[in-house]
């Protein structure tokens, strides 16, 4: 049914933005303006200090206007994808300007002075010619991520149900919490060399340190406030104590846990610089601190930019999760 | 009589015996009195309703009989055996609905079987009680997109599908529109002469009671005793404007205190 809707939805709206013009995305022809801009504004006039990659960025600013050129005459023959990009027409346009403007305040005015910022010529130069170390830096970080978090979270959660279900885990491990919470990575670095085999396992420790804790007080403050009338109608129609941690408890507390995971999982990000500074030869975190050191700024905003892609990206993921395993929700929030 | 309801169905009913009952809570370190020395009797298939003030521990004596608690005093009996533990024969209904949100009406209403293992075997009883209160097309919805009428429906579904034997009903149509209240008492009515239950109604509406009940039982306020009882004989379908029924709705306000205000 919510498909059909969709479709009369998408289809009344691609009439809406179709006739007006002529089938033309008017929006992508505006993109196309802007990136063309941007690409004019770099190729045309020259440079105050000579970055590496001008020629090519214009290039690559100038296949992006055409790009847009092309859909806005096609877009609506692309389905569900062609929608997404009417929906982000207005960003487009506004990000060929962005474009222009951080290119003209860099590059052609030197407002903005290097070292401490980078035309986006100079990021793309980065790309261009780091792309092996930061690809590795990446799979390292991944790696490194990967497993603090989900251990981190796996952790988190156990410990929660265990800390909102069981009056006596609470009373102990409550106390443990509030102080472990929030004291910083950083400090526990003396602590983790002394515990852990290698400086790769007191990574991930505070990886998953740092994206456990969240989980753990939200899932225990969720599994605590759960509805008791849910437990005396669970226990009325022949439930045992696992039946009601697991199917009621758990279930409950979920649209709680999923806001711990979230801010685990930001959490998590934050700290990787810290849990990279132990010793890692690799990744993300490490590249930001290398490059900070010998004040190559364009590397840093490159690693930067990969970073917060990254996260976005998982971000998107755990929506995607969560709406699958809460949509009872729909309507109550 | 008791005796020849247990003859007649033997399985589907029980005799429910509430011995000298005392009860209290202990609040913040005070005593909090909610039942004094309540004695009561359900033979098997009896429709019993308490009326009382609100909050003057009506619910409490529910809670008691499905043994989600233990009388402090007294003694409460299922044909002659203790309560200790709450059991799916004996069900409570809520005034809310208290459907589990994350659940559809389907998975609702097999949580019973799904706790007690008996999934397999018994999932079609959820289709017949689906059917029962009138819930067929609804099967797939989740909680919030129901009705107040019809999350009262798949709770009671819910309870059903366990056959129980004991239904005990909160005030179970207290946050109903009238025009539905009036629908789902007769629909409980049914329920009960077809499946045969013992049913203990809990309500602070005269009218539903004496619509409902074989007997009502009027219980005074905090600590609650009880102060009168009045067997209704009329049989079923009664009419609220029956005279009798007039007469004993202006005895049972007298009863509990607020005649003269009606």
């Amino acid at each position: 049914m919510s498909a059909a809707i969709e479709e009369t939805f998408g289809g009344a709206g691609r009439r809406a933005f179709a006739l007006p013009s002529g089938g033309i995305w008017r929006n992508g022809l505006y993109a196309a303006g802007t990136w063309l801009l941007a690409a004019a504004v770099t190729y045309g006039l020259p440079d105050v200090i000579t970055w590496g990659a001008t020629a090519l960025f214009a290039a690559v600013t100038l296949v992006g206007a055409g790009l847009f050129l092309a859909l806005s005459l096609t877009v609506h023959r692309l389905g569900r994808f062609g929608r997404t990009l009417v929906h982000y027409g207005p960003w487009f346009i506004v990000l060929g300007l962005w474009l222009a403007g951080w290119e003209v305040l860099t590059a052609k005015l030197g407002w903005l002075p290097k070292p401490f910022f980078s035309p986006p010529q100079g990021l793309l130069h980065v790309y261009v010619t780091d792309w092996e170390r930061l690809l590795v830096c990446v799979a390292y970080t991944g790696r490194l991520w990967g497993l603090g978090f989900f251990s981190g979270i796996l952790a988190g959660f156990a410990g929660g149900v265990a800390l909102g279900w069981s009056k006596r885990f609470a009373y102990w491990g409550m106390p443990l919490l509030k102080l472990i919470g929030p004291v910083p990575a950083s400090a526990w670095i003396p602590c983790t060399f002394f515990l852990f085999p290698t400086t790769f396992h007191a990574s991930i420790f505070l990886v998953a340190l740092a994206s456990g804790i969240p989980v753990a007080i939200l899932t225990a403050a969720g599994v605590a406030q759960v509805n008791r009338a849910y437990y005396d109608v669970a226990r009325t129609l022949g439930a045992d104590n696992r039946f009601l941690i697991f199917k009621v408890a758990i279930p409950a507390a979920l649209p709680n846990v999923f806001v711990g995971v979230f801010m685990g999982l930001y959490y998590s990000f934050a700290v990787l610089v810290v849990a990279e500074m132990l010793g890692a030869k690799f990744g993300l975190g490490w590249y930001l601190q290398f490059n900070t050191a010998y004040s190559a700024y364009a590397n840093v905003y490159a690693a930067l930019i990969v970073m917060a892609l990254i996260c976005a990206g998982l971000v998107r993921l755990l929506f995607v999760l969560r709406d699958q395993l809460l949509g009872w929700q729909k309507g109550i929030l | 009589m008791s005796l020849a309801f247990a003859e007649a169905k033997p399985a589907s009913s029980i005799a429910l015996d509430i011995e000298g009952v005392a009860h209290r809570y202990d609040l913040d370190g005070r005593d909090l009195e909610v039942l004094d020395d309540v004695s009561l009797s359900l033979a098997p298939g009896e429709f019993v309703a308490l009326l009382g003030p609100s909050g003057c521990g009506k619910s409490t004596l529910l809670r008691l009989a499905a043994g989600l608690e233990i009388p402090t005093t007294g003694r409460v009996l299922e044909d002659g055996r203790p309560i200790a533990a709450p059991d799916p024969d004996r069900i409570l209904v809520f005034q809310d609905a208290t459907l589990f949100p994350w659940r559809t009406v389907r998975a609702n209403i097999a949580t019973g079987l799904e706790a007690r293992g008996l999934i397999r075997e018994r999932e079609y009883r959820i289709d017949e009680v689906l059917k029962l209160v009138k819930l067929e097309g609804f099967a797939d919805f989740y909680p919030h997109q129901l009705s107040g009428g019809m999350a009262q429906r798949a709770a009671l579904a819910r309870a059903l599908v366990n056959d129980p034997k004991l239904l005990l009903l909160d005030e179970p149509f207290g946050k109903l529109d009238s025009l539905t209240r009036l629908r789902m008492q007769n629909e409980l009515l049914d329920l009960w002469k077809s499946a045969g239950f013992t049913a203990l109604l809990v309500t602070h509406d005269v009218e539903e009671a004496l619509l409902l009940a074989d007997r009502v039982i009027v219980l005074s306020d905090r600590p609650a005793a009880i102060v009168a009882e009045v067997r209704v004989g009329q049989p079923h379908p009664r009419r609220r404007d029956d005279p009798d029924l007039v007469a004993l709705r202006r005895s049972l306000l007298e009863k509990l205190g607020i005649s003269h205000d009606v």
